[in-house]
């Protein structure tokens, strides 16, 4: 039993975590039409329904599940993957229709149908469900009260509510003013540019997946994996001092994580060209505002004569730009993932005078 | 042959008493028409209730299918509503002062019998955030948010933002250490706010002469908190955005979302 703990603890470390979201994200999108199948759909309910019955026999993982703001981020995962199960079904089973020269089962239901009784009664038995549901959980789990409110006493863990702990995850990564400001704002942003940056007119109102193909892998792996995927690891991985622990392990408050964090300048002055930093800030850090710069302005431009050119044409230059732009700045958080896990990077530009970190 | 008198079987006394009630003026002048069991009265039924009016008369056949909608956007709605009232009855017995916030929230639990209204005020807040989530995934996937419905695609983001902070506002409200240090880590963040919080990049640049417009008592997190830490300022900001700013906005654009629904061309399908 402590073999299976400890196996499940060791993946839940967040870049193995994290790798293994991604490549079961590629794996649903290659593998779709298996993927979509009814057994697939039950195997993976009922493989989540004893990954936290067997859950709550453990002594730290059970703390972690049972504690009332934590319970609707369980029901969110059931949720989340028979959701995303269903529509790629829905989408496969569309694309097979259309393969086989019919219409998608939408266009079948176009047939118009009486509000009264169809509509009203669908909605209120829809209310009457989620009235008992909102009531029997009310009863049978009580909102948290801790102890009042004292600004001298940390707690530690201290996290924000669990829909911000995506967020909160990103400031590993990211310091607060790209995290927790312009990052936000830009996924704000990307969601409103959504409907004017695609110009491809299929799939308008009905399930699909090969006529947007690329919008939909976007989709998902902003949705699923940098936002949820997140919450995720940032409610139940996170233990003290923001430390990592499997969902297993004891929450220890002492436990030591080796901090070898190294700054861009430092690999390039010191390591790279055997040099003492140089003092003023704006020429030690001259190759990461370059590289920043590059990210951010050239690399569009790039992408716009090779590797996307194709969708430079289909788009014209607004659209593409605005696209690739967002896009990039989503990219950005793995990219910095990766640099932190493989190279210890914590910084590509570090000027903490002006709070001006990347 | 002697005459037979026919002799019409009586209804059932319910019978009898529903059809008296339905032709007193009282009902008659509430209800402008019978029941919707023809085709006429279902669509008076849509044209004359002020409550069923948001729909159209017919639908699409997709759009009362729990396969193509989830529910997710009646579900949100529904929930709104359920928040609106259990948040109301909260309103009667929560003070936003440090004095009287903590002792009303455990008051609630210990004075008021059976009471589960602040269960299912925040429950139900926590499953209206999924279920705005699980709205918009589906909105996605349907790609229902294509010509003609960018809009209204938009004004739901809004009101994504809202709902989140409608249930940020909300999670200091108990004033325990939950609460308190959810929120200061929360806006914290305010506090790097490029050029507007004390410790963003660029705040330096923000002055005029000698006099520093950006500091810790004169920033994007002071704005926020009505303080320099999560405190009565904080506690009262939040309190009246939670009852009144907020849920009057999000109200507002929903008026607009559900009206442009309409507009657009009712629930999406295919073109």
């Amino acid at each position: 039993m402590d073999a299976i703990k400890g196996f499940i603890d060791l993946f839940a470390d967040p870049r193995l975590f994290f790798t293994i979201s991604v490549v079961a994200l590629v794996l649903i999108v290659w593998k779709r039409e298996a993927w979509a199948s009814n057994s697939w759909g039950w195997g993976m309910m009922v493989f989540l329904a004893i990954f936290f019955a067997f859950g709550l026999t453990d002594e730290n993982f059970n703390k972690i599940i049972t504690k009332p703001d934590n319970v609707p981020i369980v029901a969110l995962i059931f949720l989340l993957v028979f959701f995303t199960w269903y529509s790629v079904r829905e989408g496969v089973r569309n694309d097979q229709r259309i393969a086989a020269g019919k219409e998608p089962i939408e266009k079948e239901e176009e047939d118009r149908v009486w509000t009264w009784p169809d509509l009203v009664y669908t909605e209120l038995i829809a209310m009457v469900v989620c009235m008992v549901i909102l009531i029997v959980w009310s009863i049978g789990l009580e909102a948290p009260i801790e102890q009042p409110a004292n600004n001298a006493n940390t707690p530690n863990p201290s996290k924000a509510p669990w829909y911000f702990l995506g967020l909160q995850e990103m400031l590993v990564y990211y310091d607060p003013w790209l995290a927790g400001v312009v990052l936000p704002s830009l996924i704000i942003v990307g969601l409103m540019a959504i409907p004017y940056v695609d110009k491809n007119p299929k799939g308008n109102g009905y399930y699909t997946f090969v006529e947007r193909k690329a919008e939909i892998v976007i989709f998902l792996f902003g949705f699923i994996i940098l936002w949820n995927s997140l919450i995720v690891l940032g409610t139940f991985l996170r233990g003290p001092n923001w430390n990592f622990f499997g969902p297993f392990e004891y929450w220890d408050v002492h436990k030591l994580e080796a901090l070898t964090s190294v700054q861009l300048s430092d690999y390039i002055w010191v390591r790279g060209l055997g040099m003492a930093l140089p003092e003023n800030p704006l020429v030690r850090e001259s190759f990461g505002i370059l590289l920043t710069l590059v990210y951010v302005f050239v690399l569009p431009v790039a992408l716009a004569k090779k590797g996307l050119s194709r969708y430079y044409e289909k788009l014209g230059p607004t659209r593409f730009y605005v696209t690739v732009t967002l896009f990039l700045a989503m990219l950005s958080l793995p990219v910095k993932m990766l640099l932190r896990w493989l190279f210890n990077l914590k910084y590509v530009v570090s000027i903490p005078e002006y709070f001006f970190n990347i | 042959m002697a005459d037979t008198k026919t002799i019409e079987p009586k209804a059932p006394a319910l019978v009898r008493a529903w059809d008296w009630i339905t032709e007193t003026q009282i009902w008659t002048s509430i209800f402008r028409h019978t029941a919707p069991i023809n085709d006429r009265n279902r669509v008076l039924v849509m044209l004359s209730n002020v409550f069923l009016h948001m729909h159209p008369v017919r639908l699409r056949k997709s759009g009362v299918r729990l396969r193509y909608t989830w529910c997710m956007g009646g579900i949100s709605f529904f929930l709104f509503l359920v928040l609106t009232f259990t948040g109301l009855l909260l309103m009667f017995y929560y003070r936003p002062t440090l004095e009287y916030a903590y002792s009303d929230i455990v008051g609630l639990r210990e004075h008021v019998p059976l009471g589960i209204m602040r269960e299912m005020h925040r429950w139900g807040a926590h499953a209206m955030v999924i279920t705005v989530w699980l709205h918009m995934f589906r909105v996605f996937m349907t790609g229902s948010y294509k010509p003609p419905r960018e809009f209204n695609w938009n004004v739901g983001v809004i009101m994504l933002v809202l709902t989140l902070l409608l249930s940020f506002t909300g999670y200091l409200l108990p004033w325990d250490q939950l609460a308190i240090w959810a929120i200061t880590v929360g806006s914290n963040m305010a506090r790097a706010t490029p050029f507007l919080g004390h410790e963003g990049p660029g705040f330096q640049l923000m002055r005029l002469g000698d006099v520093q417009l950006v500091h810790a008592a004169d920033d994007a997190r002071f704005a926020l908190l009505g303080g320099t830490l999560v405190g009565e300022g904080a506690l009262l900001r939040f309190y009246v955005l939670h009852c009144v700013a907020l849920p009057l906005v999000i109200g507002f654009l929903m008026a607009v979302h559900f009206w442009r629904v309409r507009k657009d061309g009712g629930i999406s399908g295919p073109l």
